[in-house]
């Protein structure tokens, strides 16, 4: 008997709709965009930067508009999203082990928590 | 108490010899909460259809035999108990791979990437029975003991789109054995299977979906283990081109 084995097409542009943890995925994935948008803001920053203080201060005023600032408060959200996606999975990615024991995956993520605060604490001191 | 009560089990068909694509076939099952949805399909072997073909054998989660989409979710077949379902149950073959006949799949790709990994161990040198065995503590032990409990049921490899999206990558499961024996203090053969899966085609086509640790029946946690081989892979590589002087 010969075999004539059935395959099941996948949609390349839609197979994210069939599950609910797709879509959590393509979520964590579309943040890029916005931290590619936030990146290209910065080097313009520097751009504005080295034409001079007139053109800064121009660079900064537009920044100060209200798609600025969307733009800067949808890049914290998706950041802030990103991250926090990252840090629930490090204990995946970055099992410790202790001489015979793990070390519980709330310590790792809790330590990257607390990391990610004193880097902020500092940068927040630093900049003010 | 058992409770008894009617489910309607839908059940994807496709007989090679007359069908030019699946089809699905509804069966109203007698069925007690206690079963699982394997029950269901054994009742409908017996006494409704002996037509139906599914693969199953041990019934009790380790054999690794009966994973079907169970609601489009992949799942043991033995371990999905009625009673945490309505009285519509919708069973399909495992998702991403072609069905040889009703919900048995083709899974001939899924052993040849099982085989290419090497996943047994390769001792570093050998030695004579009559030095004895080789030796490892607890804590060598519990390193990988985890990934020993992989029973080979593919539920990852139908949990994860980009298995279906890109055919070629190596999948959860057999990346995770390639972990499971590269983690082992008695092993030497991890050079070897670097060379397959630290590929393109190996880890580096996983993007991190997790699917995969979140249907695994046995939680093996195969994301964490692909995660963990590009963390080493990466500082291979590293160690090769920046410090060509260490020894990996």
């Amino acid at each position: 008997m010969s075999r004539k084995p059935y395959i099941r097409e996948v949609s390349k542009t839609s197979w994210f709709l069939s599950q609910p943890r797709y879509k959590r995925y393509m979520a964590r994935e579309v943040t890029c965009i916005f931290i590619f948008a936030f990146t290209f803001l910065l080097i313009c920053a520097l751009g504005s930067l080295g034409k001079g203080p007139e053109a800064f201060q121009s660079f900064l005023h537009a920044l100060r508009s209200p798609l600025g600032v969307l733009l800067n408060l949808a890049a914290l959200v998706a950041a802030i999203y990103h991250s926090m996606s990252w840090f629930d999975v490090t204990p995946q990615a970055m099992p410790i082990q202790r001489g015979e024991e793990f070390v519980p995956g709330n310590v790792i993520v809790g330590a990257h928590y607390g990391a990610w605060a004193v880097v902020s604490l500092i940068i927040l001191i630093w900049g003010i | 108490m058992s409770e008894e009560r009617q489910i309607q089990l839908e059940v994807l068909r496709y007989n090679p010899e007359t069908d030019s694509q699946p089809r699905y076939q509804t069966y109203t099952v007698p069925c007690v909460n206690e079963w699982v949805v394997l029950d269901a399909l054994n009742y409908v072997k017996e006494n409704l259809d002996p037509t139906l073909s599914y693969r199953w054998s041990c019934h009790m989660a380790v054999c690794g035999s009966c994973g079907y989409m169970i609601n489009g979710e992949p799942k043991l077949g033995c371990k999905a108990f009625i009673h945490e379902y309505g009285d519509h149950i919708r069973v399909e073959p495992l998702a991403n791979f072609p069905i040889e006949r009703d919900l048995v799949t083709v899974v001939e790709d899924f052993i040849a990437k099982l085989a290419s990994v090497k996943p047994y161990l390769i001792p570093k040198e050998d030695k004579p029975i009559s030095a004895g065995e080789f030796r490892q503590t607890p804590a060598e032990l519990k390193k990988y003991k985890q990934y020993t409990l992989c029973i080979n049921c593919m539920l990852c490899y139908a949990a994860c789109p980009q298995y279906g999206l890109v055919p070629e990558f190596l999948g959860p499961a057999a990346i995770s054995m390639a972990h499971r024996y590269n983690q082992d203090s008695r092993d030497g053969g991890r050079d070897q299977r670097q060379e397959v899966i630290a590929t393109d085609e190996g880890v580096w086509e996983c993007s991190f979906v997790g699917a995969c640790s979140e249907v695994c029946p046995k939680h093996v946690d195969p994301a964490g283990a692909l995660q963990q081989v590009k963390v080493a892979s990466t500082i291979d590589w590293y160690k090769e081109h920046l410090m060509p002087w260490v020894k990996k």
